[in-house]
């Protein structure tokens, strides 16, 4: 007869990038039960968004997340834009949704890495983070920053992406979408990684229809919901690309999904930086005079799913209060459903199939002074290196 | 589905428990409805309609303690908040949950920063704080004058 145990991972664990815990009562190796605590990184976003001018709520909510950073500035731009009713031009609209894909193309990249990490296959995390890099720089080109973007605003965008910008990127996503292929192709066809994902962590119809699971792991469920699509918004309408499924609901058909994906994510982009070129340069911003009384819902598609904001505006100049769903709410809580019967190991992977979010935001060298007289940087100095290293990728690109 | 057809439904099937209902655009509208018929109402649009339940939104007004459910329909793109006042002295309302998961979180979430108590909910710990935070003390409440 086996022993029963509480096996806890977490809240802090090599595996997780932020702290949280599971504890999973297995009955010697099978997992029985599990429950999840949180809260260890409560930061009271919405709490401190009622303090905040819309305005400064963009940088806020930006940082919700570090990999998705661009999808909560872009369902809150929905949301006030419904209650100020602005329309805004077809020019952001495109900027809008290259930065989204962009940011969808590194994120699954990102997941296909420490998947592999967790499966104990660091070759495709070695590699997944390596041609993971471009796009990174991708978004240093064009909006200075790696992450964190700073690109929307009520009524428009912050930054245009210049006719002159469209070649380099194009011939970036060119080199990029060999190693996809790559990347792809090793990740779908290896034995190892069918033998671990295969029937592992399966989530039916039902459950996603329980638990109201969105994004990825709804789609590789056979439930093709997409706001993109659904909820049409910025230039998702203006392009062809279509909803990626598929049936098994398991580890491999979310990992199928989230590959595929990444060519629909590029052909949009493609055909974005195309309809750039029938719009004036500049024309990035509408003009909103003020916010009225109302109630704005506003959502987008992040690369792991729904991302939902609900604000409700006095009128003032800061929301009343402002209602933000994450997709990985809706998500983290199929774990009751995916890993219960599995065993240890496999379980781990069943939760990190979902992407719960994680936070990569770290890029700092830091550099120490320990008596060996090596130089030491300021924080000014710091940024004077960054600001260095934008100039040189662009440069790089002839884009002076 | 567009906002008239689903008002217009909920108006034939809900008479007696709708109290305001408001069209924004074709994709968005809000029903104000009884707090007790809740479970009814989000039965017959979760099994009867298929919409699905994103989240809900407390907040605290001078009204009292409000709560919107926002349930998607995904074929159409229409959102529906449905929209409950709730009274200042013991706020209360029946839980979701036995209904389906998705409402659990959020209202675990809801009871303890704002303080609304979920009738029925299967398991209403604390979801943020996990006791770390002073008992009867709600973040998200206001003081009126």
């Amino acid at each position: 007869m086996s022993k029963k145990f509480l096996i806890p991972i977490g809240p802090y664990h090599p595996l997780q990038e932020e702290p949280e815990l599971f504890k999973l009562y297995c009955d010697g190796e099978i997992v029985r039960d599990i429950k999840w605590e949180t809260g260890y990184n409560h930061r009271g976003i919405e709490k401190l968004s009622e303090s905040k001018t819309y305005d400064q709520v963009f940088f806020l909510v930006e940082r919700i997340c570090g990999i998705c950073s661009t999808s909560h500035p872009f369902a809150f731009a929905n949301a006030v834009e419904e209650i100020a009713a602005v329309e805004i031009t077809d020019r952001t609209k495109y900027i809008r949704s290259i930065i989204g894909e962009l940011e969808r193309i590194h994120s699954h990249l990102l997941w296909v890495g420490l998947a592999g990490h967790f499966l104990g296959y660091n070759t495709v995390f070695m590699w997944a983070w390596k041609y993971r890099e471009p796009i990174l720089d991708l978004f240093e080109m064009i909006t200075g920053n790696r992450n964190s973007y700073a690109m929307f605003k009520v009524g428009g965008v912050r930054r245009d992406i210049e006719n002159r910008m469209i070649e380099p990127v194009t011939k970036i996503l060119d080199d990029f979408k060999k190693k996809n292929d790559l990347l792809t192709g090793a990740v779908m066809d290896d034995p190892v990684i069918h033998a671990r994902t295969k029937g592992v962590g399966v989530l039916s119809r039902q459950d996603i229809i329980d638990y109201a699971a969105v994004g990825p792991t709804a789609r590789a469920s056979g439930v093709a919901i997409d706001v993109r699509r659904d909820d049409p918004y910025a230039a998702y309408p203006l392009v062809n690309w279509k909803v990626i499924t598929a049936e098994e609901g398991d580890v491999f058909a979310k990992a199928e999904v989230r590959l595929l994906e990444m060519y629909e994510s590029i052909s949009i982009i493609e055909q974005c930086l195309q309809g750039l070129r029938k719009e004036k340069e500049g024309d990035i911003q509408v003009k909103v005079n003020e916010i009225p009384e109302g109630i704005g819902t506003g959502r987008a598609e992040a690369p792991r799913g729904e991302v939902f904001h609900c604000v409700f505006s006095d009128g003032s100049n800061s929301p009343l209060r402002h209602k933000i769903r994450a997709p990985s709410y809706s998500n983290i809580a199929t774990f009751k459903k995916s890993c219960i019967g599995q065993t240890i190991s496999d379980a781990t992977i069943s939760l990190a199939a979902v992407d719960p979010c994680y936070c990569c935001t770290e890029r700092l060298a830091a550099v120490y002074d320990s008596g060996s007289g090596r130089k030491l940087y300021n924080a000014r100095e710091l940024i004077g290196l960054s600001a260095d290293r934008t100039s040189e990728l662009r440069n790089k690109n002839d884009l002076k | 589905m567009e906002a008239d057809l689903i008002l217009k439904k909920l108006k034939e099937k809900f008479a007696a428990v709708i109290i305001e209902t408001e069209k924004r655009s074709e994709k968005r509208c809000t029903a104000t409805i009884d707090p007790k018929a809740i479970v009814k109402v989000a039965e017959y649009l979760y099994k009867d309609e298929g919409l699905r339940f994103i989240i809900a939104s407390g907040l605290h007004t001078r009204r009292g303690f409000e709560i919107h459910y926002h349930f998607s329909f995904d074929t159409s793109g229409l959102i529906l908040n449905i929209h409950v006042i709730l009274n200042n002295e013991n706020p209360s309302i029946e839980s979701l949950s036995n209904l389906f998961n998705a409402s659990n979180w959020i209202e675990r979430e809801i009871h303890e920063i704002l303080g609304i108590n979920f009738i029925n909910h299967p398991n209403l710990e604390k979801l943020i704080s996990e006791g770390n935070w002073a008992e009867g003390v709600y973040p998200y409440r206001k003081e009126f004058k």
